[in-house]
């Protein structure tokens, strides 16, 4: 579906299923050179479950107009300023990486547009290296190249997709280089500089979920304690033998993990 | 410290990649976790168990990974496929049961009735056969051109294209398919340009890195390289734009608008990266239904694993029968890429600097008898319809497969009556060097 949001043309993934205001809405937000497409397995069991979803393209991301946010909290309110756009009651969050902090920090500081909260592969701080940061800001290869190397486990950099057919690392590969020239770099940017994921974390007043990859080398399972701490109500699961790309490495293992942490309304309207 | 940059380590300022001949042997595939197994399994099963109502209704729906049924995927077949993409820098590929099945998947998922293709005209007898005689009684048109006249592919393409299509090594003059042109072109047209890569081999040429956008392979040839299977694999590079304005929005409606088939996705939006490949899977693979067999896959992941020593071999013993013909006195000409009279001998070293494979064709000096008395005078080289083996092959166009056309029709499909095509094989070349030599002299005294 298209909407607008300050002006600009806005897209999110529904799984071609129509919106229903009676429907909890879950609200997915990818991570830095990507787009909605990283959800397209969970998103569209939770749209034939019972409930709304809307996976974002951020700006400049995917189907989205407009250039890439500067900061973690300018992406956050841009989110709240959709959410008020489609006039929702308070919604799930649900991201990953980069999307992580932005659905941190909306649930952080607005606390009553959130319902539940669940952060894949996150890291509070979330510095970047001066290398990478380097190659992003000269829209250099590399700059894939590396992160594609570090996002996933060791085992699956040979493959092993519980996707048939699909090739894991090159499709990654590929979904960062469709992205616009300064887009990695202003993402990667915008993680290094977000120093407020504690404070954010600390006004989340909703149930919480970290998800997070025993192999993740982006963003450590170790660096994830601090914040996992400073989440009121926060239960955590750390994923074996998975890396960064937790939603490709391990499919259904996050579902399951979403699954349960957002049990099925009163009155689902299943339709597989 | 928690301060300190997490997403590297200071000793990892390199991009960590794995390389061909590492990918050649798994890529794809990891010990069996319920057995340990170390090759690849043969899961020789039609269909696969359900966990439960709702693990099903998912499955079916693209809303959890998995296997169904072996028609739509089967994890075998899945393990080719990912080796075959990582080998050829795609996003994914399909496994299916021939490479006339891949060429067929590849236009059936992107057009239909009232569409056009530009292929070259220097093809395959099979591929020629679909586009020329088959496709037209289901409205899809073909023109064919001149695979080096870049302006012959720009001056065919009409409004109803939807797809350039040549060969990396023309058939039987192993034309060099200028991919980096004729990708050009076709993007500048809004069009996806499809390769059969059959003759080289991810080894020797990766088109997808060249501009490419779809590559196909009969299977069967020189990465099962044995003559054991029947099989083609169909690959995505997953750069192509389906849906860009005004150049490709509007041509690929089966990518683009809501497929009343799988419950209106719209397999743009579905995935940015592999459209394409989600649309062949979840009708083309499913409808049409050539999918292939678990076996078959095991036999050529076989294959690829010695890929690149085979590879090396074939084109060390092709160089060597090249020079042998090349100065022999019966033999009146050879076309192989590498010989610097070869018209596309230079494009042939930029897109081919390891090798040009190991098909070649030549020319014997006089008539269909000579050609016919050379090929039954070999010992080694088996005289077969086929290329690719480990194994040395032959054939004589004129008395065999174009046995009933003209002279002057052999020769405006570049064809003489004493043309030859060999396809070396793993052999020592010295043994095969004397069966040529036997041969050649057997024919000169025809």
């Amino acid at each position: 579906m298209r909407c607008a949001v300050n002006g600009g043309s806005v897209y999110a993934y529904t799984a071609a299923r129509r919106f229903d205001a009676r429907l909890p809405t879950l609200v997915f937000v990818h991570g830095a050179a990507q787009d909605h497409s990283v959800w397209a397995l969970q998103a569209r069991y939770f749209a034939y479950h019972g409930r709304n979803v809307l996976a974002v393209d951020l700006p400049g991301h995917g189907r989205t107009d407009g250039d890439p946010l500067a900061s973690v909290e300018a992406s956050a309110q841009w989110l709240l300023a959709l959410l008020e756009e489609l006039h929702l009651p308070p919604v799930a969050l649900v991201g990953h990486s980069l999307g992580a902090l932005v659905a941190l920090e909306a649930a952080g500081h607005h606390p009553q547009r959130a319902a539940q909260i669940a952060l894949l592969g996150p890291a509070v701080p979330m510095p970047v290296s001066d290398v990478l940061l380097d190659a992003a800001r000269a829209n250099d290869h590399l700059a894939y190249e590396l992160i594609t190397g570090w996002s996933f486990s060791a085992g699956h950099q040979l493959g092993g997709n519980p996707q048939p057919g699909v090739w894991m690392v090159g499709n990654a590969m590929r979904l960062m280089e469709r992205s616009r020239p300064g887009v990695l770099y202003a993402d990667l940017l915008a993680c290094h500089r977000y120093a407020g994921g504690l404070v954010a974390a600390a006004g989340v007043r909703c149930p919480a979920l970290a998800i997070l990859g025993e192999r993740d080398l982006m963003a450590p399972a170790k660096n994830a304690p601090a914040l996992i701490a400073a989440l009121a109500d926060c239960s955590v699961l750390t994923v074996a033998e998975c890396g960064h790309s937790l939603m490709t490495e391990a499919p259904d293992a996050v579902l399951d993990a979403l699954r349960d942490f957002l049990p099925l309304p009163p009155s689902p309207q299943s339709s597989t | 410290m928690a301060d300190a940059p997490i997403h590297v380590v200071p000793t990892m300022t390199k991009p960590k990649t794995t390389r061909f001949d590492t990918l050649a042997l798994h890529a794809g595939a990891r010990p069996d976790p319920a057995t340990g197994a170390r090759a690849t399994p043969i899961y020789q099963s039609a269909s696969f168990v359900f966990r439960d109502s709702d693990h099903a209704a998912a499955l079916f729906n693209m809303e959890r990974a998995g296997h169904v049924y072996s028609r739509l995927s089967n994890p075998t077949c899945a393990v080719l496929e990912e080796r075959i993409s990582a080998l050829e820098d795609g996003v994914g590929a399909i496994a299916v049961a021939s490479g006339q099945a891949a060429l067929h998947l590849a236009i059936v998922t992107l057009m239909g009735a009232g569409s056009h293709i530009v292929a070259s005209r220097a093809l395959y007898g099979g591929s020629h056969n679909l586009l020329d005689f088959t496709l037209p009684r289901f409205g899809i048109q073909t023109t064919f051109v001149d695979p080096r006249d870049v302006d012959a592919w720009r001056a065919a393409i009409r409004p109803s294209t939807r797809l350039l299509f040549g060969e990396t090594l023309g058939n039987p003059g192993l034309e060099v398919l200028d991919i980096p042109r004729v990708a050009q072109l076709a993007h500048e047209h809004g069009l996806p340009l499809l390769v059969d890569s059959t003759f080289t081999t991810p080894y020797l040429l990766r088109p997808l890195q060249y501009g490419a956008d779809l590559v196909y392979h009969s299977a069967t040839k020189f990465l099962s390289g044995h003559g054991v299977v029947i099989g083609g694999l169909l690959v995505d590079g997953g750069r192509f734009d389906w849906d860009e304005p005004g150049k490709s929005a509007g041509k690929f409606p089966t990518l683009t608008e809501p497929y009343a088939g799988f419950h209106d996705m719209v397999f743009v939006e579905e995935s940015t990266t592999a459209a394409f490949l989600l649309r062949a899977r979840r009708e083309g693979i499913r409808d049409f239904g050539a999918c292939m067999a678990p076996m078959t896959a095991f036999q050529i992941l076989q294959g690829i694993e010695t890929l690149p020593l085979r590879m090396q071999r074939h084109t060390e013993n092709t160089r060597k029968i090249v020079a042998f013909l090349a100065a022999h006195a019966l033999v009146e000409s050879v076309a192989y890429p590498e010989l610097p009279q070869h018209p596309d001998h230079e494009l042939a070293q930029r897109l081919l600097p390891q090798g040009c494979g190991a098909v070649l064709s030549f020319s014997i000096r006089g008539t269909r008898e000579h050609g016919r008395r050379f090929v039954e005078s070999l010992r080694i080289f088996s005289h077969l319809a086929n290329v690719g083996d480990a194994k040395s092959l032959v054939i004589h166009p004129a008395s065999t497969t174009h046995f009933r056309v003209s002279a002057a029709d052999l020769r405006a499909a570049g064809i003489g009556e004493g043309t030859i095509r060999l396809s070396v094989g793993l052999e020592d070349a010295e043994d095969l060097l004397e069966d040529l030599s036997r041969a050649l002299y057997a024919a000169g005294k025809a």
